[in-house]
């Protein structure tokens, strides 16, 4: 056991001065070097705290004189910090680098190589690819699994030499190492190559991979990880292939750490495109439940990843998790992020079995203390009343109970909801109208209001002073949201279809298209009250058959997304983008696409749903390797240009599309509120429905900031290499 | 991949600072410093901005952070971070700001070892201490051929542990240790009651010595003994790295080479049969609005020889309470204003005892109202020698060359932190 370090005394901000005379001074009468190491520790202190060291180069590369290797390694943390700024003055410490590369002790040379390769400038590319060649041969595995590393750095330095020296065959060869270590870190460097756009192509043929499943075994649980992840680079060309390959690994999901398996659910996810034995898709899916459960006895971090994909994993294979939402319920003490997804799981497993307990573990929610929490809590209960029909009655009254509350978040939610419950039942609950309208004064946010509006108009039939209501809402017409002005004049006109003999009622709607047509500059206002001006100018009964037109029933129709875009996420499991439910190619730069790739093995709905990878991968710069797996046909090569330019903020570019969906009798109901800004919903988007379980509702929904958010950054920033 | 990796105190400072990749600086921290540290309501563990995105694990007011420009694993980022903990207590004893900053020079050379580029490398322990070390090493020859045995152990397919270990006296201690979660509606009916449970071992064993390890688990039960009726479901287990998952698979045999000294041999759940070790009885009654009168029984539920110890309950009151007038008769009570709850300590309540408190708390009149959201009641406790699931060690064989004597123990322990609610 090492003895306690008594170094936080070193933590103080120094002089670039004071340093250098304190190594000078050390130069001689030094005892063991303990005032070397001192200044040192004072150095790699201050680079910590952001101090700029890099005028001490000179004197500090001074101390790799000493035997000592505590102080080598400081200094070597000095030349990573600094040496890439000190193009000229390196070449000091190429020769002490060289001479570490030959070092008899394997240590030594691994972290000569790894310390030349983290320092990008050519001397010392120049001087590491001579070194790297050897290292890769080392016969001491510690050596090759660090070089193999090495040659990802170099890659990333300066592709041209690395592909020029052969450093990626030598990769290559590295696969097939009788260390399973080394081959683990071949993979991973390989795939970091092969990941780049302008890399070389990096497939896995069947002899390869089971090699690589050879390995397995051996492996520390990362080189797991980086084994299991290359295997989507496999892809089977017979059923079989895939049923054995999955059979091998399933075991791995018996692993400790929740990244192996993560990582084997998601190979086994992929793997199951190409399976056909229904049984063994069965009993891979029933294997894959268990595991993702015990990953929310993890830390709360890894229980929030866990649970972002097991909401994808049950929209796609809802035999993983039947019968398990109890294991979902919230605790009080859970953070906020990890209640927010494990309340849209317990949605997405409601069913009408289990309905109630779903139900009381909601209404206790809605009296919690965090606002988006109770809010999604009132509006799942609402959307758990259209998802289960034999629950409506029990969520209704859950709803008018919290409603009785006064809260008003809570009744506004409440409100929204109840809205769509109209639609998905008509003629069943309508008797509440009074009760929503007793709290009309509640409401105050544009949402809630323009739901309230809606019902209002919709059944201005049945609620005796709804022109009394309309007029009182009406006061505030010029100052509310384009929303609001949306719904109260299609109510206005609703109402006056309704009660056409009624003078109130006329008076109304013409004070509404008045305003609406002369004292808004919003043209989607202006445009519908001219048409609607013009309907009931032309024949008010025409006008009342298509205002009052009978509407779409809601179903949660719209929760069964499209499979192939589902598949498509799925091969990023565990990753980024399965927590933000994107594909990362549409929000990090240069990230590379996935989509499963056709095969003779590809089961037949899998293929009909196939994704196409929409972004192009631009053709590789330089040589392509035969071997180990087949060599591939390049992919067509399209220009650059076709790319989605990834700075542009995706949600303005929707905005169109939102604003084309729109249809005119529907003001209030499911448009999308043009004030708080939402998921973009893009018709060409095959993902704008994975989310769509709570509506609109996406005000706590996981997602990447993009750079116009935040205040006063331009967008090259998003980089934020400031 | 990982692109650099922080360690920020409460206040934003940085104490630890690496660069994997020249796609940041290191001004990068300021970002992290702006969104995170100084947010004071920060919603995820995971923050993207732009391409970058910034993971972090709080520890004892300090963050962990790691940083990158691809679409990292998440999960294996964040165990990178557990990881790093783990590996921090275990060097250090804690890990908490003065340990980190005592150490810095230190957690240089480690984070350098177990982090390449990006990719986590071998992270276990046991090897890691026999190279990086406070004390000066120097490179002489005699280094380089200890080194190898160093590094054909790091690469090596037994990595989590040396060849070379001798003990005088061979034991291992084997700890089952299960957190029951439980969480009861206000009418008394189970809402879900689980256990979370690990077996911790520490191996003081000589050589390499093969173990096998058994327990009343279902599926073994059946399949060799049938009838055997104390026989426990578990619905999941996951094994330490060393553990063979193949034999596991084909025969449930739990097979290793251990890590010298103290690992987390296994994690399992299960949900079937669990056995509550504490019944709490609630009776919460708002009189008025100027007062809440509480009752609060809790009765042990297993063999008097046994007892639950360190018994914590946490009653909350509502936020306008002025006092709280507390009456027990084991153990202490006291109302916590801070908190809005009222905290009684128990040191031991013997199985079959039954314990109660009674309470009024008086609240000052509001002139806006709101409900009280009621959070539930919160027990912490432990009861030694007893396990909710039912889970029971049937054996632990050691094979080993040297054909030596080893001594097992095994000790149980079933608690609940924050795991175990009762709503009223």
């Amino acid at each position: 056991m090492a003895q306690a370090g008594q170094d936080a005394k070193f933590f103080q901000r120094g002089k670039i001065e004071e340093f250098r005379a304190e190594l000078q001074a050390a130069e001689t009468k030094d005892k063991k070097y303990v005032k070397r190491k001192i200044a040192l520790k004072k150095i790699v202190a201050n680079i910590t705290m952001g101090n700029d060291m890099s005028p001490l180069f000179t004197d500090v590369v001074q101390c790799l004189g000493t035997p000592l290797l505590e102080i080598k390694k400081m200094v070597y943390l000095f030349l990573v910090s600094y040496g890439r700024s000190k193009p000229d003055q390196i070449h000091l410490v190429i020769p002490n680098f060289l001479q570490d590369c030959n070092d008899r002790n394997p240590l030594i040379r691994a972290l000569a190589i790894r310390t030349m390769s983290y320092i990008p400038i050519p001397v010392v590319t120049e001087a590491l690819s001579e070194n790297l060649r050897h290292c890769l041969k080392d016969r001491d595995a510690y050596v090759r699994k660090t070089a193999a590393i090495c040659v990802a750095k170099l890659y990333t330095a300066d592709p041209r030499r690395a592909e020029k020296g052969g450093f990626v065959e030598m990769l290559r060869d590295l696969m097939l190492d009788s260390n399973a270590t080394v081959i683990a870190n071949a993979v991973a460097a390989l795939s970091e190559i092969g990941d780049r756009q302008d890399g070389v192509i990096f497939k896995l043929n069947l002899t390869t991979a089971n090699k690589l499943l050879a390995a397995l075994g051996e492996s520390s649980e990362w080189g797991q990880i980086y084994i299991l992840d290359s295997l989507l680079r496999y892809v089977p060309e017979q059923h079989s292939d895939a049923q054995t390959m999955a059979e091998r690994i399933i075991v791995q999901l018996q692993h400790a750490n929740s990244a192996v398996v993560l990582t084997t659910i998601k190979v086994l996810l992929y793997l199951m495109n190409y399976m056909e034995d229904r049984r063994l898709i069965d009993y891979c899916c029933k294997k894959m439940g268990p595991p993702l459960v015990t990953l929310l006895s993890s830390g709360p971090e890894v229980q929030y990843v866990a649970l972002r994909n097991i909401l994808l994993i049950i929209q796609r294979r809802p035999a993983v998790l039947k019968n398990d939402v109890k294991v979902f319920f919230c605790k009080y003490n859970d953070p906020i992020y990890v209640k927010l997804a494990k309340l849209e799981i317990m949605y997405r497993l409601a069913r009408a079995e289990n309905a109630p307990e779903v139900l009381a573990e909601l209404q206790e929610y809605a009296s919690e203390v965090d606002l988006d929490f109770v809010r999604k809590a009132v509006r799942s209960i609402g959307r758990l009343a259209i998802k289960v029909e034999a629950a409506a009655d029990s969520c209704i009254q859950a709803l008018l109970n919290l409603i009785e509350t006064k809260v008003s978040y809570v009744v506004q939610e409440a409100v929204i909801v109840i809205k769509d419950i109209f639609r998905r039942y008509p003629g069943k609950y309508e008797g509440i109208i009074p009760t929503l309208c007793e709290n009309l004064d509640l409401l105050d946010e544009p949402e809630s209001k323009a739901a309230m509006v809606w019902i209002l108009g919709q059944f201005a039939n049945r609620i005796d002073n709804a022109d009394e209501l309309l007029d009182d809402l009406l006061y505030t017409f010029l100052d509310e949201s384009v929303e609001v002005q949306l719904a109260l004049l299609t109510a206005s006109v609703k109402l006056f279809i309704y009660k056409s003999k009624s003078d109130t009622a006329k008076d109304l709607v013409h004070k509404v298209l008045k305003w609406a047509t002369e004292e808004v500059d919003n043209p989607d206002l202006r445009d519908r009250g001219f048409m609607y001006w013009r309907m009931l100018a032309i024949n008010p009964a025409v006008a009342g058959e298509i205002v009052l037109a009978e509407k779409p029933a809601i179903t949660t129709d719209s929760d069964r997304m499209d499979r192939g875009a589902l598949d498509q996420l799925l091969l990023h499991t565990g990753t980024l983008g399965s927590i933000y439910h994107k594909n990362p190619e549409t929000f990090i730069r240069n990230a590379t696409g996935k989509a499963l790739i056709d095969s003779p093995a590809l089961n037949t709905h899998s293929r009909a749903a196939l994704v196409p990878l929409t972004r192009a991968q631009l053709p590789p710069t330089a040589i392509s390797i035969p071997g180990p797996g087949p060599s591939e046909p390049r992919p067509d090569t399209v220009e650059p240009t076709s790319l989605v330019p990834l700075d542009a903020d995706p949600e303005h570019e929707s905005t169109d599309a939102d604003a084309e969906a729109e249809t005119i009798d529907d003001a209030g109901s499911d448009d999308e509120e043009p004030t708080v800004r939402r998921r973009p919903h893009d018709s060409s988007d095959p993902y704008s429905n994975l989310d769509s379980a709570f509506g609109n509702y996406m005000a706590d929904e996981p997602r990447p900031m993009t750079a116009g958010n935040h205040r006063g950054r331009h967008n090259d920033e998003d980089d934020l290499l400031f | 991949m990982i692109s650099a990796f922080f360690i920020f105190n409460q206040k934003g400072e940085v104490l630890i600072s690496r660069l994997y990749r020249t796609d940041f600086k290191r001004s990068i921290a300021d970002v992290f410093r702006i969104q995170v540290v100084s947010n004071s309501d920060v919603r995820s563990p995971i923050i993207t901005l732009g391409s970058t995105s910034f993971f972090h694990v709080r520890i004892n007011n300090l963050y962990v952070v790691a940083v990158t420009k691809t679409n990292a694993n998440a999960a294996l980022v964040f165990e990178f971070c557990y990881r790093f903990i783990i590996i921090c207590k275990s060097y250090f004893g804690k890990i908490d700001e003065e340990s980190i900053k005592n150490n810095f020079v230190l957690i240089y050379e480690l984070i350098d070892e177990i982090n390449d580029f990006g990719y986590p490398q071998n992270s276990e322990i046991d090897t890691l201490k026999s190279y990086i070390t406070t004390e000066s090493v120097v490179s002489t020859v005699n280094a380089a051929e200890e080194s190898s045995k160093i590094t054909s152990q790091a690469t090596g397919a037994t990595s989590w542990r040396r060849g070379d270990v001798k003990y005088k006296k061979n034991e291992a201690f084997v700890d089952v240790i299960e957190v029951v979660n439980l969480s009861m509606s206000a009418k008394g009916n189970v809402l879900r009651a689980d256990v979370d449970g690990h077996i911790q071992m520490r191996a003081y064993l000589s050589g390499t010595p093969e173990c096998k390890f058994g327990l009343n688990d279902k599926l073994v039960i059946d399949n060799n003994e049938k009838g055997t009726t104390d026989a426990v479901e578990l619905d999941d287990c996951r094994f330490h790295q060393c553990v063979r998952l193949n034999d596991f698979d084909a025969t449930r045999t739990i097979s290793f080479i251990p890590p010298d000294g103290e690992f987390e041999l296994m994690r399992y759940r299960s949900t079937s049969n669990v056995k509550l070790p504490l019944k709490i009885m609630p009776t919460v009654t708002e009189i008025g609005t100027t007062q809440v009168q509480y009752v609060i029984t809790a009765k042990t539920n297993f063999n008097n020889k046994l007892s639950a110890t360190n018994v914590v309950l946490r009653i909350p009151t509502p936020l306008n309470t002025t006092t709280v007038d507390c009456k027990v008769a084991n153990g202490k009570a006291k109302y916590v204003p801070g908190e809005n709850v009222v905290v009684w300590k128990i040191p031991r309540i013997q199985g079959g005892q039954e314990v109660t408190l009674t309470a009024t708390a008086s609240l000052t009149s509001m002139t806006h109202r709101q409900v009280w959201a009621r959070p539930p009641i919160d027990v912490d406790f432990q009861v030694l020698m007893f396990t909710a699931s039912g889970l029971i060690v049937r054996f632990l064989k050691v094979f080993e060359k040297g054909n030596y004597q080893s001594v097992k123990w095994v000790r149980y322990l079933t608690k609940a932190n924050g795991t175990y609610q009762i709503r009223f």
